[in-house]
C-alpha cells in the first residue's frame, strides 16, 4: 500500500473544540473580505471566552466583540468598507468593553506577523515613529540601527514585536484534504503569513477537491497554503458569508446592511438579528440567509 | 465656463498635487482624490501608476468606478506595503481631524482608552507618513476638522517626525491638504499648515472662520486656486465622471 499524507478533514465544531479560553487567535482575510465567518460563527456559539483576537478587522471582530468573547483586540482598522465604521466595534470601544486594545499601523501588523512567522522577537520598520501608536502601546519599543544611514545617523526604528498566534483561522476557495489550498480571488491577503505565525492553522474552504484538481484549471501560483502550514481543513460552502469570496461570491451587501443596522440599533434590534441568524448552527444560519435573500429579491 | 463647480476646482487642485510626482503609485482614498488623480494622469502626469482600488494596476484611465480596462500590474495589499516602504507612492488620505502641525487623525475622537467616537483605526497613516509622500483631502472644511491639536496622531506631521528622530523625518513628506475651501501645505513657520490658495468664491476670512487654529498665509495676497482648463472640464464631465458623482461629495452651491 502506498502511504499518503494525512487526511485533515474536520467539522466546524471539531475545529472550535481545539480552541481554549484565553488563546490568541489570528483571523485571516481583510476587513469585509474572505473572512472565515463559519468558524467565527461557531466560536460565537461556543463557551469560549477571554480570547485575544488579531485581525485586520471586519464583522468577524464586530461579532466576537458583541458576543463578549474578546479580552484583548489587536487591529489596525475595523471596517465593513461599504459601511465604513463597524457598529459593534464602535459600541464596544465607546463603552470601554474591550479590556485591552492594541491599535497598530496596518503595515506594522504585517511586520509583526512576519516576525512571528520567522521566529524572530521583532522586525524593524519606520511605521509608528512619531505617531500615537507608540504612545498608546508603551510595550512597543524602538531599536537603534547598528549601521549608519547615508547622513551618518544611526536610525532609531520601531522594533515591531512578533505577533505570535496560538491558532490561525483562514478561509480560501479550494483545498485538498491535506491542507494545500488555492485562493481564486484578486488578493491573497495575508493568509499564508497568519498560518506561519501560528502554532496551528485551521482552514475552511468553499470546496475540497482532489490534489490534482487544485491546479487543473488554476495557475500553480494560486496555491497559497502548503499542507505543512495547516492542521485541519473544513468544507464550509458560503462559509465566508457575508464577506467576499471572489469568484465564488461577492459580499452580500443587503445582508451586511441589515447586520449593520441591527448592530447600530437598539438592543431589541440586535436580539432580533441574533435570534433570526445566530441562534442555530451553520446549516440554520445558511437557511436563514437563504430566506432573507428570497425576501429581499 | 461660468458653470464651473467647486467640485471641478477641487478635482483640478488635487490633480495639481500629483503633477510633479513622476512615475510613482498614486493612491487616492475616496472619490474626489480618485477623480483628481485620474485627471492628472490624463493631463499633467501621464506616468502616474494607478490602481482599481482593489488589486490591479490599470494601463488605461477609466471613469470613476468603471471596471474593464487593460491591466498593467498586480497590487494586492502585501505589495501595497512593499510600495510604501519602497517610497514610490503618493497617498491622498481623508482626515477626520488635521491640526496646525499637519498631524492627522482617523483613529478615534476623544480619549483613546475610551473614545467618544471610535473611527476606522489608524489604518496605514502612521506608516504612510514616515515612508512616502502623503496628502489629505477634506470635503467639508470646518473647525471640527481643522483643530489646534488632533486627539490621536495617526498621520505624522513634520514637527512630530523631526522630534521622533532622523528615521522618522527622512521620508516624511506631507505635500498638500486640499479642502472644499482651499489648498494648504505644511511649510508655515515651525512646520505649520500654510494657506496656499483659496478656491474661487471663498475669502481668506471664510477659511479663517472655518479653521480651528491660527493660519499662516503664503503671502500678503493669497492667490485664488486656478480654475480647471477647458480640456480638464471636458475630461471631468464627459470622460471621468459623467454621472457627476463628485457633486455628492462637494455639492453645487
Amino acid at each position: 500500500m502506498t502511504k499518503a499524507p494525512r487526511d485533515k478533514r474536520m467539522t466546524i465544531d471539531e475545529v472550535v473544540g481545539e480552541l481554549k479560553d484565553g488563546m490568541t487567535i489570528g483571523i485571516g482575510g481583510w476587513g469585509p473580505r474572505r473572512k472565515p465567518m463559519a468558524l467565527v460563527r461557531a466560536i460565537l456559539r461556543s463557551d469560549l471566552k477571554d480570547l485575544t483576537i488579531v485581525s485586520w478587522g471586519g464583522a468577524d471582530v464586530g461579532l466576537l466583540l458583541r458576543a463578549g468573547k474578546v479580552r484583548k483586540l489587536v487591529y489596525a482598522f475595523v471596517s465593513l468598507d461599504s459601511v465604513p465604521l463597524e457598529p459593534n466595534f464602535q459600541r464596544a470601544r465607546q463603552s470601554g468593553a474591550i479590556p485591552e486594545v492594541v491599535e497598530l499601523d496596518e503595515g506594522m501588523f504585517q511586520t509583526g506577523l512576519r516576525a512571528a512567522a520567522q521566529r524572530l522577537p521583532f522586525l524593524p520598520m519606520r511605521a509608528g515613529l512619531g505617531s500615537d501608536v507608540l504612545v498608546n502601546n508603551p510595550h512597543i519599543k524602538t531599536v537603534t540601527s547598528p549601521y549608519d544611514d547615508p547622513d551618518g545617523n544611526a536610525e532609531e526604528l520601531v522594533a515591531v514585536p512578533a505577533l505570535h498566534l496560538d491558532v490561525a483561522l483562514v478561509h480560501l476557495n479550494r483545498a485538498d484534504k491535506h491542507g494545500n489550498a488555492t485562493y481564486l480571488g484578486p488578493d491573497p491577503y495575508f493568509d499564508d503569513l497568519f498560518c506561519m505565525a501560528a502554532d496551528r492553522a485551521y482552514l475552511s474552504v468553499e470546496q475540497i477537491v482532489d490534489t490534482a484538481g487544485l491546479t487543473v484549471d488554476t495557475p500553480v501560483q494560486r496555491l497559497l497554503l502548503s499542507r505543512m502550514m495547516v492542521s485541519g481543513v473544513v468544507e464550509t460552502p458560503n462559509g465566508a458569508h457575508f464577506t467576499t469570496c471572489t469568484p465564488d461570491y461577492e459580499r452580500d451587501e443587503k445582508f451586511q446592511k441589515a447586520y449593520a443596522a441591527a448592530a447600530g440599533g437598539s438592543d431589541e434590534d440586535w436580539s432580533a438579528f441574533e435570534e433570526r441568524f445566530l441562534s442555530g448552527d451553520e446549516a440554520a444560519y445558511q437557511a436563514a440567509v437563504q430566506a432573507f435573500t428570497e425576501e429581499q429579491a | 465656463m461660468s458653470d464651473i463647480t467647486r467640485a471641478d476646482v477641487c478635482a483640478a487642485a488635487i490633480a495639481d498635487a500629483f503633477k510633479d510626482d513622476g512615475e510613482i503609485f498614486a493612491s487616492p482614498m475616496g472619490m474626489l482624490p480618485m477623480l483628481g488623480v485620474r485627471l492628472a494622469r490624463l493631463t499633467s502626469n501621464p506616468d502616474l501608476v494607478i490602481s482599481d482600488g482593489e488589486s490591479l494596476f490599470l494601463a488605461g484611465t477609466p471613469p470613476l468606478f468603471a471596471k474593464a480596462d487593460v491591466v498593467e500590474g498586480w497590487i494586492p495589499f502585501r505589495k501595497v506595503f512593499d510600495a510604501v516602504a519602497y517610497g514610490k507612492r503618493h497617498v491622498m488620505m481623508g482626515a477626520t481631524q488635521v491640526d496646525r502641525h499637519g498631524n492627522q487623525n482617523i483613529s478615534a475622537i476623544g480619549d483613546f482608552a475610551q473614545p467618544k467616537r471610535q473611527l476606522l483605526g489608524s489604518r496605514g497613516a502612521p506608516g504612510n507618513t514616515v515612508n512616502n509622500r502623503t496628502s489629505y483631502w477634506v470635503p467639508k472644511h470646518s473647525p471640527r476638522v481643522f483643530v489646534e491639536k488632533v486627539d490621536i496622531v495617526s498621520g505624522v506631521g513634520p514637527a512630530l517626525a523631526k522630534q521622533a528622530g532622523p528615521a522618522a523625518a527622512r521620508f516624511n513628506d506631507i505635500h498638500r491638504i486640499v479642502s472644499n475651501l482651499a489648498v494648504f501645505d505644511v511649510l508655515g513657520e515651525g512646520d505649520t499648515v500654510r494657506l496656499l490658495s483659496v478656491h474661487p468664491g471663498v475669502t481668506v476670512d471664510d477659511v479663517r472662520e472655518a479653521t480651528g487654529f491660527e493660519l499662516t498665509l503664503v503671502g500678503d495676497d493669497v492667490p485664488e486656486t486656478r480654475l480647471p482648463t477647458a480640456e480638464e472640464l471636458i475630461l471631468i464631465r464627459e470622460v471621468l465622471d459623467p454621472r457627476a458623482l463628485r457633486h455628492r461629495e462637494v455639492p453645487v452651491a
